[in-house]
């Protein structure tokens, strides 16, 4: 089919230029390529239309296309009814979600740390010993989990999502919820296990995240993760107003840290949070936020360090209070992102604890100040910050800053006080990155930091990481 | 006592009616993902329209972020107009399901996809990244074919009228005002575009295809080596060395687009680097649809002569 093609565009080209260059075929093969790509695609299409066109004929009501659904609608016109062509999407795989894979890891050049934390801040992780905190204290080569997401309207009423993260014979259910697409008024409902909206960074996956590490401050708050995650229900209201404000509610299961499982009925968890947006001019535009979330721990336990320097064991009960404040501003020449643009992006976080703490052994052969178990109250009010800004100078380079303190602030064990070390101690962590993305599906990322978060050490950390997405991947956030 | 608790039931009423359907009842919100489907609901509903663009001409429109201020449009829209054909996937998909308005889901009569009421180009038979950002629906600019507008403006008067149906009669009689300007216009540009036949082209990325389709311009290549992939120059060395074989006449850019690969080009081959308002507001002249095709048919004799 395509011959005709080729021999006329040689033989032109050989009547033109008697002594083709090399280069001179190459360009006329190229551009027969080019051709017959076109012409190929253009007799597949009208193939798929005429059979199409024949199906249709033969079986009289036509069923709707699952991928044209808003074609659907349309078929009151008569254009549209012809046009609707995506002749796979009358086959039933049609419904198949939307499957999407990341992959991510690194190399990573760091101190050796036994046991990884932040100085002043209880380690989320509870008592791991050994391999410290995953992820976060890995050296050489290594890969992060890899993310399957699986999404799809469930039907005209509900969208659900699941996000599978998978790391050496584990599979983890980091999000599985559905949303509602049918309440209407500004209200969205959504429930099962999800990323809380509490925050900036809270509901942003590892893969968005602007550097190879969650600031510490999230880290401290939330753990290894570096987000809370919600078992249970979010109630969402976007106000009819000209500018962007939002107020959402939630309450889950709070088994995470800082809380811990309760066995009980209600909920173990509730947070709250408020956004409110809008454009200046047409380059800029931005995002502020305030949230709060409540959560209770009973019995969470963590290693503390006896006046003697011999590791005990505290287990805490009481509640877990956290404001958080957050701002993006995002500016670009003319509104348009694509060749430059800047991020400026900081949040706030101060947390309260106020229950009793129990002083155990870690180790009944190693007895501490707290052997035979000492109670005493526990309150601490800590709060931390980070501010980042993320240039992009060409389409494919990025450059960013980011710094970051904690102050573990007042840390009161009653009793116990006698007992434990309290550490009173300021984590900061300057961070510079750069990447690279061939496309908006891959980068890579060569990051410095200046990590002074535990005691004593000055930890200078270089890493190259690399992040790809597969498949169908959806938008994401602002 | 009576008479003042009655009129705070009234007030409160009043402000909740207004806070949950805020004051979008006068006229039919239209939320328009890009300025030329904004365009064209104005040129159907007039008056009876109140029309928001979601983006502008300078925009690269596969390069919108799912910005707080298109949340807050999108809740009170009554349609959405869009594109369509993964042209917003990356941010319109988010936009409807996080604005709580049920009317603008994908499915529903307030949601309205421009390309999928004409024939699409550039459907590719196979979907592979490898190729770069391919739609799988086709190439999404459909616009740039007037013949087109006709068609998507006949479907939409439809729609609109659906939608609003105390207005349908305008809507019906706005369409059709617009199809009789729009028919004698298109005469007029085919007749005045009539030198162009045959022309040979390069295009920055292939948002020029239902034009140079419409005006029998031949493409001989894209600047960008992959589609959504900027030029580099090892392709545009390429393209340049092609052009002893098969010289291109001009090439053509978006407002949008960076303008340094196709003077680059133009500049070693000699010819015109040909900047096209793309869409409404793209530039001074295109103001309106008319004017859109009016500027483009313009810049391209100017480069053509």
């Amino acid at each position: 089919m395509h011959k005709p093609f080729a021999v006329a565009a040689l033989l032109a080209a050989s009547c033109g230029a008697q002594a083709a260059s090399d280069a001179d075929l190459a360009a006329i093969r190229a551009q027969i390529d080019d051709m017959k790509k076109t012409y190929e695609q253009r007799i597949a299409s009208l193939e798929k239309k005429l059979a199409e066109a024949e199906a249709q004929g033969k079986s009289a009501p036509r069923v709707a296309p699952a991928a044209t659904a808003p074609v659907a609608v349309q078929t009151a016109a008569p254009v549209a009814a012809s046009t609707a062509s995506v002749a796979s999407a009358t086959r039933a795989s049609g419904f198949n979600p939307e499957v999407s894979l990341i992959l991510q890891g690194q190399y990573k050049n760091m101190k050796n740390v036994a046991e990884r934390g932040i100085t002043g801040f209880v380690p989320a992780g509870g008592h791991d010993h050994g391999n410290g905190i995953e992820g976060i204290s890995k050296r050489g080569f290594s890969i992060d989990h890899t993310e399957l997401v699986l999404a799809a309207n469930i039907d005209p009423y509900w969208r659900g999502q699941a996000i599978l993260a998978m790391l050496d014979g584990e599979v983890e259910v980091e999000e599985a919820w559905f949303q509602s697409l049918g309440i209407g008024a500004g209200i969205g409902l959504r429930g099962g296990r999800f990323r809380s909206g509490i925050g900036y960074l809270n509901e942003q996956h590892p893969h968005m995240w602007d550097f190879a590490d969650a600031p510490l401050m999230y880290r401290a708050m939330f753990g290894d993760h570096a987000s809370f995650i919600q078992d249970g229900v979010q109630l969402k209201w976007v106000a009819p107003t000209p500018f962007f404000l939002e107020f959402g509610a939630e309450a889950g299961r709070g088994h995470t840290f800082p809380g811990t499982d309760l066995n009980k009925n209600g909920s173990g968890a509730a947070a709250m949070f408020a956004h409110l947006g809008s454009d200046v001019g047409i380059s800029n535009s931005w995002r502020a936020g305030v949230s709060y979330l409540t959560t209770k721990a009973k019995e969470r336990e963590a290693h503390f360090e006896d006046t003697a320097g011999v590791e005990a064991l505290g287990k805490y009960s009481g509640n877990s209070a956290t404001w958080l404040a957050d701002f993006v501003w995002k500016w670009a020449p003319n509104g348009n992102p694509k060749y430059q643009n800047f991020k400026l992006q900081g949040e706030y976080f101060n947390r309260q604890e106020k229950g009793d703490l129990l002083c155990e052994d870690a180790d009944t052969l190693n007895p501490t100040t707290c052997t035979g178990g000492v109670g005493s109250a526990y309150r601490t009010r800590q709060s931390g910050w980070y501010a980042q800004g993320v240039y992009q100078f060409t389409p494919n380079w990025r450059a960013g800053l980011r710094y970051e303190q904690l102050d573990s602030g007042t840390r009161d064990f009653g009793a116990n006080n006698a007992n434990l070390v309290v550490d009173s101690y300021k984590p900061k962590k300057a961070t510079a990155m750069v990447d690279y993305s061939w496309s908006e599906f891959s980068r890579v990322r060569l990051q410095f930091a200046q990590d002074k978060s535990m005691f004593g050490i000055t930890d200078n950390q270089v890493t190259l990481q690399y992040i790809m997405s597969l498949g169908a991947h959806g938008a994401h956030k602002f | 006592m009576r008479t003042s608790s009655k009129r705070l039931r009234l007030a409160v009423f009043a402000l909740f009616s207004a806070l949950t359907t805020g004051v979008a009842q006068a006229d039919l919100w239209v939320f328009a993902t890009v300025p030329e489907w904004g365009a064209l609901a104005r040129e159907i509903g007039g008056d009876k329209v109140t029309v928001y663009n979601a983006t502008h001409a300078l925009q690269d429109p596969h390069r919108i972020e799912a910005k707080p201020s298109l949340l807050a449009q999108a809740r009170r829209a009554d349609l959405v107009v869009a594109a369509g054909a993964d042209l917003e996937v990356g941010w319109l998909p988010l936009v409807q399901r996080d604005s709580g308005n049920t009317g603008i889901q994908t499915g529903k009569p307030g949601y309205f996809e421009a390309a999928m009421q004409v024939n699409r180009l550039d459907v590719p038979t196979v979907l592979d990244r490898a190729h770069g950002d391919v739609h799988a629906a086709g190439n999404p600019h459909v616009h740039l074919d007037p013949r087109n507008v006709l068609k998507i403006g006949e479907a939409l008067s439809k729609r609109m009228a659906e939608l609003d149906s105390a207005n349908a009669a305008a809507y019906q009689s706005g369409y059709k005002a617009f199809a009789d300007r729009w028919q004698s216009a298109i005469a007029r540009w085919e007749k005045e575009a009539a030198p162009l036949k045959g022309l040979g082209v390069l295009v920055h990325h292939q948002s020029f295809v239902y034009l140079t389709h419409w005006l029998g311009l031949r493409e001989l290549g894209t600047l960008e080596p992959k589609p959504g992939i900027e030029p580099t120059s090892s392709h545009l060395g390429s393209l340049l060395s092609r052009q002893r074989v098969t010289p291109a006449k001009m090439v053509l850019r978006a407002a949008y687009n960076a303008d340094g690969p196709s003077q680059w080009i133009a500049g070693k081959a000699g010819m015109s680097a040909v900047m096209l308002p793309y869409t409404v507001g793209g530039t001074a002249e295109a103001k309106d649809l008319t004017g859109l095709f009016d500027d483009t048919v313009q810049r391209l004799l100017k480069a053509a002569r």
